[in-house]
């Protein structure tokens, strides 16, 4: 938990809607964990006010690497910062996604969502320096929606893909694909997801069913980032009932059976 | 206050403020809602160097607050309903104090209530603890009750209240005034009247943000308070009003992003300032906005930070005509 202030962009990659940067801040780096965010400051100016959170992608010697779409004016900013350019970030924040003592030998279900696929790949090659094996099942509305397909194949992942629009991969939903997956390969030891609400519920539903233990980690918008605002509650189920609990603090990645999915109707 | 920076010894500036009730070492408080209960912010400034620490609201019990989505950014401002959630003064006094203990720095318990009774149980509660240096109360908060209201909409219910609160606190008392009425300076005087020592101002005002897609509220609650820049120029309106017409000390917020905002509140009359919002975007800002105000004192050769509270120059009418 520390503030950069200058962040260097050392590279940028760009897609049809989607940006890549890798920021040089050694302190960072070293501290990050699969599943952490950066807050990152878009502007110096007033508006956008408000940091954004992404998830850490990658960790490298001296870097991180954050992969987001450009979904909004905040992403669109920072989506048009150059190579040499400087972001000022907060990081790494909030609990990560835990990993079991023994990972050896086991296969892990990664679920992501378009953008949400940005934790697992980090999370995957921390699980492989472990010598476990991720699975990684990457969904999108259509083939353009999966940018990151090259580099998680040549990492050598297992990857399964999907597209709503049936342009590549399996026709239909990941959730669908990860279904068909499980009903005919042996069970991986946890189900890991990032994505869309929706996405999120339905593995719940599906690890809760095959009695897998799941971990989602959970978008919100978000104020501060480090546990202050109180802005970016979910609801979740807590000893003696049920409690607005930080995303930022204490997740973003929670146990599937934690999360009590009365999806808000302007959650789109 | 001396610093030595690299080319030697530099003008000292004494950016200590007195409130009357209490001394603070610069003028910037960190604003309730805004700041946590201060432990947060440790891994990123220095608490030691606040002039003063206004933690979250506390109610007696604690509270679930407002469903999301909380938040809804807009045009150099930030819309909120968060709706007080908190852990209540039990928890705050057992588990946060202790960790404030030993910090030199003014903690301040911003009080909320139900009803007026809850204000007076969150006081006589708090009064048992030595190390609290007075309450703020929030009479303003927009988010808990049906349409924005509060007691500090009403002169009435603002001088009932204040005056139960007084009866009931060992400690000095600001209260902290809502921008969404007609007359502000009318709810500032039945404040003073009452019996406050001080008074803050302003709270969010009312707002709301809808998502055109959707065509909902993109707020749960659909309304919500606005914070940031996009308020300041109000903020410094009804500061300068209320300063004009009150004898009391007045703490000014609003949208104080830079030590230049901090200081337009002090030269219309504000004796402090709390610094909310920029709290959320750079959690060290209230540091930052110190030095910034510390630098412009050297710059213009003024000694004491108290010699610029209230000198507005105005060429024929009072601020507050």
């Amino acid at each position: 938990m520390l503030n950069d202030p200058a962040a260097l962009i050392i590279r940028k990659k760009i897609w049809d809607g989607y940006v890549l940067l890798e920021l040089k801040s050694p302190r960072i780096a070293r501290r990050a964990k699969p599943g952490q965010f950066l807050m990152v400051r878009v502007s110096d100016q007033p508006y956008p006010l408000l940091r954004r959170p992404l998830s850490i992608h990658a960790r490298h010697e001296g870097s991180v690497e954050i992969f987001f779409a450009r979904s909004g004016l905040g992403t669109a900013i920072l989506a048009d910062k150059k190579t040499g350019e400087t972001l000022d970030i907060l990081g790494p924040l909030g609990r990560g996604f835990s990993i079991p003592t023994a990972v050896k030998g086991k296969t892990f279900g990664l679920v992501g969502g378009g953008r949400g696929i940005a934790p697992l790949y980090f999370l995957a090659r921390e699980l492989q320096a472990k010598g476990g094996r991720p699975r990684v099942f990457y969904g999108g509305k259509s083939e353009a929606d999966l940018p990151l397909l090259r580099k998680l194949a040549s990492q050598k992942m297992e990857v399964f893909i999907s597209t709503d629009d049936g342009s590549a991969g399996f026709p239909g939903l990941v959730t669908a694909m990860l279904e068909k997956e499980l009903a005919r390969s042996a069970r991986p030891a946890q189900v890991y997801a990032c994505g869309p609400d929706r996405m999120m519920k339905k593995i719940a539903e599906i690890a809760a069913e095959v009695k897998i233990p799941a971990q989602l980690s959970l978008e919100a918008i978000m104020g501060c980032g480090i546990g202050a605002c109180w802005g970016c509650v979910r609801k979740m189920r807590r000893p003696g009932g049920t409690e607005w609990v930080k995303i930022c603090e204490d997740g973003p990645v929670f146990w599937a059976s934690e999360v009590i999915w009365d999806v808000d109707r302007r959650q789109k | 206050m001396k610093k030595r920076g690299p080319q030697g010894k530099r003008e000292s500036v004494d950016l200590s403020v007195d409130l009357g009730f209490l001394r603070l070492r610069n003028p910037v408080l960190a604003a309730s809602g805004t700041f946590g209960y201060g432990l947060e912010f440790k891994p990123y400034i220095n608490l030691r160097k606040l002039g003063g620490i206004v933690v979250k609201g506390l109610y007696f019990n604690p509270r679930p607050g407002n469903p999301p989505p909380r938040l809804a950014e807009s045009p150099s401002g930030l819309i909120n309903s968060i709706g007080l959630q908190g852990i209540g003064v039990r928890a705050f006094c057992e588990k946060v104090l202790p960790q404030l203990q030993g910090l030199d720095t003014p903690i301040i318990v911003n009080v909320c209530g139900e009803t007026d009774e809850e204000y007076a149980a969150v006081i006589d509660y708090l009064n048992k603890d030595g190390r609290i240096a007075a309450y703020e109360l929030n009479i303003s908060c927009p988010n808990v009750r049906k349409e924005g209201r509060c007691p500090a909409l009403s002169p009435d219910h603002t001088f009932s209240l204040v005056r139960l609160a007084k009866e009931t606190s060992r400690l000095p008392l600001v209260i902290k005034l809502s921008p969404n009425v007609t007359d502000i300076v009318s709810v500032a005087r039945a404040a003073e009247e009452a019996g406050a020592d001080a008074l803050s101002l302003i709270n969010t005002l009312l707002a709301m943000a809808v998502d055109i897609e959707t065509r909902r509220p993109r707020l749960a609650s659909t309304f919500g308070g606005l914070s940031g820049p996009a308020i300041k120029p109000v903020a410094l309106r009804m500061v300068c009003q209320v300063a004009a017409s009150v004898r009391i000390p007045v703490i000014g917020m609003g949208g104080i992003m830079t030590g230049r905002d901090a200081l337009e509140f002090l030269i219309v009359g504000a004796k402090a300032v709390e610094v909310g919002t920029a709290n959320l975007v750079d959690p060290g800002a209230s540091a930052r906005i110190i030095g910034e105000i510390g630098e412009f004192c050297r710059q213009k050769k003024i000694k004491r930070i108290h010699d610029i509270v209230g000198t507005l120059k105005m060429d024929d009418s009072p601020a507050s005509r």
